[in-house]
């Protein structure tokens, strides 16, 4: 046991100062993505021309791995808690924006049509019907970035962001086991949670009228 | 470029040794989530249990689950290899199932009608049927395991990741972008190579 709990028992408040380090890290990153993410995401569904690039970029950037785009934005923007937020924003938007688009785009036309039959004007369109329609699959784009961004901000402890990452290369570079579980057990942890709370909002945010 | 260019040999190296272990992690994961994936379609109750366990065990960010191998199987290839077939289940034995579960009933029924074995429906109809999804899969996680292989460079499996990691620890621009740039290129060129086959692996009969 001593393996594996060993150094969380030790040094608990370490532990959980670099938890909060990568609670904060994920939390700001998911959320300025959303900001950028969820109007992008509506922009493109009015200009078709303009989809076509962005979504592009979006599956070209999503092949693109993850510690290439921190390495290759540490020339850019140097090292520390910021430039690994730019590498995280940078590819935690991407699920959003393309989850929004195909959110507000795969919403059945006759509904949209009622809606307009309805009076409706663009902007009641969006607000009253597409978005709430759109929100489980833009919800689900949340959930992917989420996860995502817990997982590479493990990397970012390697350009002096802190986080749990921190432990799990200290634990990996001085083949120190119990410093490395107690970075990689509650990572793991994280990640789990986080993939089934937000599973759950998925769910509850779905509207009451298309609930399978 | 610089450094790519006067580095070319060690670039190609270790390019050779990222693609090599992708793929070996690529075909030991087909080899054993493909039959998991057909299991499951037989055996339904297993069907939640197994996705359920591979869905746990995506979630787990990848220098995680590298860290939880160590004690085992130590620094190296092996940790690498195994953690990348554990991360690609969920998208092979997903896709297999849902392949095979996908087959129109009618010609599953006609396949019977025609006298074949559960087998051979299995060999000459599920899975030529199945193979443009299963090839999905088998595109998702070539593109995840040539990401997850970089940051494998760290525990000692080789790989452009050491460049990329030599390149931060030195705060040497030119020998970060000359990992990162391949690893991109090998990525995107995976990618592009595995929706060919997919295409090109659809039985002729099937529209689209």
């Amino acid at each position: 046991m001593d393996a594996f709990f060993g150094y969380i028992v030790r040094e608990p408040m370490v532990v959980l100062q670099l938890t909060g380090q990568h609670i904060i890290l994920t939390l700001v990153t998911v959320g300025i993505s959303i900001a950028i993410a969820l109007p992008l995401g509506i922009l493109i569904t009015r200009y078709q021309r303009l989809s076509f690039l962005v979504i592009g970029f979006s599956n070209l950037g999503q092949t693109i791995p993850s510690l290439a785009i921190l390495g290759l934005l540490i020339p850019l923007l140097g090292i520390g808690f910021k430039p690994a937020l730019a590498a995280l924003v940078l590819r935690a938007m991407l699920p959003i924006v393309i989850n929004t688009y195909v959110g507000i785009v795969g919403i059945e036309p006759s509904v949209i049509e009622a809606a307009r039959g309805m009076g409706m004007r663009d902007r009641q369109l969006l607000t009253i019907v597409e978005l709430p329609l759109a929100l489980p699959v833009v919800m689900a784009g949340v959930r992917t970035a989420t996860v995502m961004s817990i997982s590479i901000a493990t990397l970012a402890a390697l350009i002096g962001a802190g986080g749990l990452g921190d432990l799990i290369f200290r634990g990996i570079a001085m083949v120190d086991g119990p410093m490395l579980m107690a970075g990689a057990i509650p990572t793991a942890l994280l990640a789990i949670l986080a993939d089934l709370l937000l599973g759950r909002m998925e769910i509850g945010l779905t509207p009451m009228g298309i609930r399978v | 470029m610089g450094y790519i260019l006067s580095h070319a040999d060690q670039v190609l190296v270790l390019t050779m040794e990222h693609l090599q272990v992708t793929a070996v992690a690529v075909i030991l994961a087909v080899v054993a989530g493909v039959p998991l994936g057909i299991l499951v379609t037989r055996l339904r109750w297993l069907y939640p249990l197994v996705l359920g366990t591979a869905g746990v065990l995506y979630t787990i960010p990848s220098l995680a689950l590298f860290a939880f191998l160590i004690p085992f199987l130590g620094l190296g290839v092996k940790p690498t290899i195994l953690a990348l077939i554990l991360y690609s289940q969920l998208s092979i034995v997903r896709n297999t199932a849902v392949g095979i579960n996908t087959v129109d009933r009618a010609i599953v029924e006609a396949a019977r009608g025609m006298g074949m074995t559960n087998g051979q429906i299995l060999r000459m109809v599920q899975l030529p049927l199945a193979l443009p999804i299963v090839m999905a899969g088998v595109r998702t996680i070539t593109v995840m395991d040539i990401g997850v292989a970089t940051i494998a460079a760290y525990i000692g499996a080789g790989g452009l990741g050491v460049l990329i990691f030599r390149g931060i620890a030195s705060l040497y621009p030119e020998q970060i972008i000359a990992g990162a740039a391949p690893v991109a290129l090998l990525a995107v060129l995976a990618d592009y190579l595995l929706a060919r086959m997919e295409s090109a692996l659809r039985p002729k009969g099937v529209g689209r």
